[in-house]
């Protein structure tokens, strides 16, 4: 029998914080070592430290981070229903990238388009490589255009097309013309950047430019909001539209989960911009700003306290007492639930430990929901996320724009002659900043980290390794990439971009589901019982007989 | 079998020069085969009698799969084979995987088995190796030797120079070697000292000054090589002389390739002294 308390048991006392970043480190050639340690802190919120983050990683390092085409057509436009996605590539990118990321749609009737369990690429051929591919595209566009008759259709680069410089953009402002639909593509190679970060940032840029302001329909509702950065894995939007439904709040547009693309067109006329991951969208909520005149600040739905703060923000924003009264009346409502199961469930889980290497916003988020049972986040970092994402909107200024940021377009946007209003006045927005309530503002991940944990940005294999060997928590919060790697030490791993097979994770509801699942996984023993065949003390042969013999 | 690739500046003459050469061969006896690494096309013209030729590239896109080997090689002067990788029109695509693409195909053809008794094959580049399938035809197992064709003028030496470095990189992986530079003059000012200087401090050697003669010139109006157009020319000669030299070469370098302050302080030591 192995030993399983030992393997399941928090080590205790935590290491030694200082001690543990330096065994991270160890085996590391002495330059390796020296980037690295800029991309590790040990938290003190007394003295916030810089931390290197969206650099790029070290050849020959197992990192977790995935490229720009994931980060755009993956993750910002990816869950989108109605937009059909083209990649332009061979076959391997567009087919690794359908369905993986589980996010979920729902259409509001069945004549209404929905084109997420399809796959749509150009499949292109080595006669494509040399001959180019405008063509194969051009073509595919209108095949697409005939048997669907969509709404929109982008077109989504991978890596050989910006090597053989085919002009997507040509290409979909031609076929825009020609078939009067909306067509716009996203020169998202998959090189380009350090991580899926860019493709973020040049499918912001993107959907800003093509999209964001066509619609002319007016909105109907008192309290119109925009949620950007909520992706719906695992049916996490579904759970946060019956809350602003139950509020009284009209939600015009979500990007990108169960979206479609009228509701972008007409995000414009929302009053408000409420950002969940601002890592991957906060570039759209600035330029919306700018143009349009919606401000915006930062939410966070994910744990039950988060949510009913983020729901009072949007209630105080709107200064109307009926809607305050519904939010008060609807938190209350989930409370009650929310606190049946806590009592469940904490003392279960109570002083266990977790960590966190996930994303660029959740690797922060998911820290509300361990705190609520009782469990402390003793290292966390993100995959992809930038300095501001880590210290706060504030280092801001401080940030070295290094030459793999300016390799992707900064757009620039002035006023909308026509279509800018101010939402708020400089005044009023003065007065909400001088009651503590701000716009515009992110406070990051770290400051509100313990004293004496560790962040960790773009961490390795190997640092993974050591570090569940030092700390030995009672679950790890990753990706599909670390998820085996993890279980085969006897530690438990929670996917946090698909959220396994579980979910939803957001709102009141989606609180008490993470409760349970966790709950789950740290207190059953099953990858602590697993022992691989060599480490038994018998023999490993096979034995086996035949008939009589 | 010795495969043989030519290099050299735009313009400078590669294509004319080696056929000229290949055919000089080929009255010979010699059994030649050229490929074309160029998109345009247009490295068997002299020998074809014209651009009549199907390319590589445009025959797998048309047929597919099925591709037989005399579709993509011709027969042309003096017995010679001949084959034009081909590539996209200009501004799309990308013509070096064309290049790679093509090679793979006459290989998996046989195009250069045992069985067609080939002497030589001619593999003639496009301009400089601006990327990885320009250089293809020097990568482990095709090539082994290279001639750089240049003239005295500044920018032919710098190219020359410049391909050297390109050598150096695959002479370390595989076998290729410099042959040695063919200058094909353009009557610059001690232009033969110039080149010859210049081969010898990369290491290698000026294989032969081939005079400039407009005789060149009426023959390529006429789709033919000079010694094809008319054997009895002076010019004839030179290119019988070439083809001999590179028969009876014995020298094979790895090139030493110039700093740019060596290479601008040879010109000025030649260039201006006449």
């Amino acid at each position: 029998m192995p030993d399983t308390d030992n393997l399941i048991k928090t080590v205790t006392p935590l290491p030694d914080p200082e001690a543990a970043k330096e065994a991270l480190l160890k085996s590391y050639p002495t330059k390796v070592a020296r980037k690295r340690t800029k991309h590790m802190v040990v938290n003190d919120p007394a003295t916030l430290s810089a931390i290197q983050a969206n650099a790029r990683t070290i050849p020959g390092i197992i990192t977790q981070r995935g490229c720009s085409y994931a980060g755009c057509k993956g993750v910002v436009l990816g869950p989108t229903r109605d937009i059909i996605n083209i990649t332009h590539g061979p076959i391997g990118c567009g087919y690794y990238s359908w369905l993986t990321r589980r996010n979920q749609t729902r259409t509001e009737s069945d004549a209404e388009h929905n084109y997420i369990p399809y796959c749509f690429s150009t499949d292109m051929q080595e006669q494509e490589i040399v001959f180019g591919g405008e063509k194969k595209l051009e073509a595919a566009i209108q095949e697409a255009y005939d048997l669907f008759h969509p709404k929109a259709i982008a077109v989504f680069a991978t890596c050989p097309v910006g090597l053989i410089g085919d002009d997507i953009h040509q290409v979909s402002k031609r076929m825009k013309e020609k078939l009067g639909i909306n067509v716009f593509a996203f020169s998202c190679e998959g090189y380009r950047g350090v991580s899926q970060s860019a493709g973020h940032h040049i499918a912001n840029n993107q959907l800003f430019k093509h999209v964001i302001g066509r619609g002319t329909t007016p909105v109907e509702g008192k309290f119109r909001i925009n949620l950007l950065g909520e992706y719906n894995i695992g049916g996490d939007a579904f759970v946060l539209e019956d809350l602003f439904e139950r509020c009284g709040i009209t939600l015009v547009s979500t990007f990108s989960g169960n979206s479609t693309v009228d509701g972008f067109e007409r995000a414009h006329m929302a009053d408000l911009n409420c950002v969940m991951c601002h890592r991957s969208i906060n570039y759209v909520a600035d330029m919306i700003e700018k143009k349009y005149g919606i401000p915006w600040f930062k939410v966070n739905f994910i744990g039950a306290n988060s949510s009913a703060k983020s729901l009072r923000r949007i209630a105080q924003y709107f200064e109307n007492d009926e809607l305050t009264a519904r939010t008060e009346q609807v938190i209350a409502e989930e409370n009650e639930k929310v606190a049946a199961a806590q009592s469940r469930i904490r003392p279960r889980c109570e002083g266990k430990t977790a960590m966190l290497f996930v994303g660029g916003s959740r690797a922060h988020h998911y820290q509300d929901l361990f705190k609520e049972i009782g469990m402390k986040t003793v290292a966390a970092g993100y995959e992809f996320a930038h300095r501001d994402d880590y210290e706060g909107r504030r280092v801001l200024p401080d940030i070295k724009v290094d030459a793999d940021s300016r390799n992707i377009e900064e757009v620039t946007v002035e006023q909308d002659a026509e279509l800018y209003n101010p939402r708020k006045s400089a005044d009023e927005i003065a007065a909400y900043e001088a009651r503590e309530f701000h716009f515009n503002d992110y406070d990051g991940m770290m400051p509100e980290m313990e004293e004496g944990t560790l962040s960790i940005d773009d961490i390795s294999h190997h640092e993974t390794e050591r570090l569940i060997e030092m700390y030995r928590p009672a679950v790890f919060c990753a990706g599909i990439k670390e998820k085996y790697a993890v279980q085969k030490m006897g530690v438990p791993c929670k996917q946090l971009h698909s959220y396994d097979y579980g979910g939803p994770y957001a709102g009141f509801q989606g609180a008490i589901n993470f409760y349970e699942d966790i709950d789950r996984m740290v207190n059953a023993r099953a990858w602590a019982f697993i022992d691989p065949p060599w480490k038994t003390r018998t023999s490993p042969k096979l034995t086996a007989s035949y008939g009589d013999q | 079998m010795r495969k043989i690739a030519i290099y050299g500046k735009g313009g400078i003459g590669k294509s004319t020069t080696t056929q000229n050469t290949v055919a000089a061969l080929a009255e010979m006896g010699r059994q030649v085969m050229v490929v074309g690494c160029d998109p345009k096309a247009d490295s068997t013209r002299l020998l074809m009698g014209g651009l009549v030729q199907k390319t590589v590239l445009d025959t797998l896109r048309d047929e597919g799969e099925d591709v037989e080997l005399d579709d993509i090689c011709k027969t042309g002067y003096g017995n010679t084979r001949c084959t034009e990788s081909g590539g996209p029109e200009p501004g799309v695509g990308c013509a070096g995987r064309g290049i790679i693409t093509s090679i793979n195909m006459l290989e998996q053809l046989g195009a250069y088995d045992e069985s067609r008794k080939l002497d030589y094959t001619f593999y003639d580049v496009l301009g400089d190796v601006v990327c990885g399938g320009f250089a293809m035809p020097i990568r482990e197992g095709k090539a082994q030797e290279i001639y750089i064709v240049c003239s005295g003028e500044m920018m032919a030496m710098y190219a020359a120079n410049n391909i050297c470095k390109g050598i150096v990189k695959f002479a370390q992986a595989g076998g290729v070697r410099l042959g040695g530079l063919i200058c094909n003059s353009r009557n610059c000012d001690n232009e033969r000292e110039m080149i010859e200087e210049l081969a010898r401090k990369i290491g290698t050697q000026m294989i032969h000054f081939v005079p400039r003669d407009n005789d060149v010139q009426r023959a390529e109006i006429n789709r033919k090589t000079v010694i094809e157009w008319n054997p009895e020319c002076p010019q004839a000669d030179e290119y019988r002389t070439l083809a001999r030299n590179i028969e009876n070469n014995k020298m094979f370098v790895v090139p030493k390739p110039l700093a740019i302050e060596e290479l601008e302080a040879l010109l000025m030591a030649f260039g201006l002294a006449a």
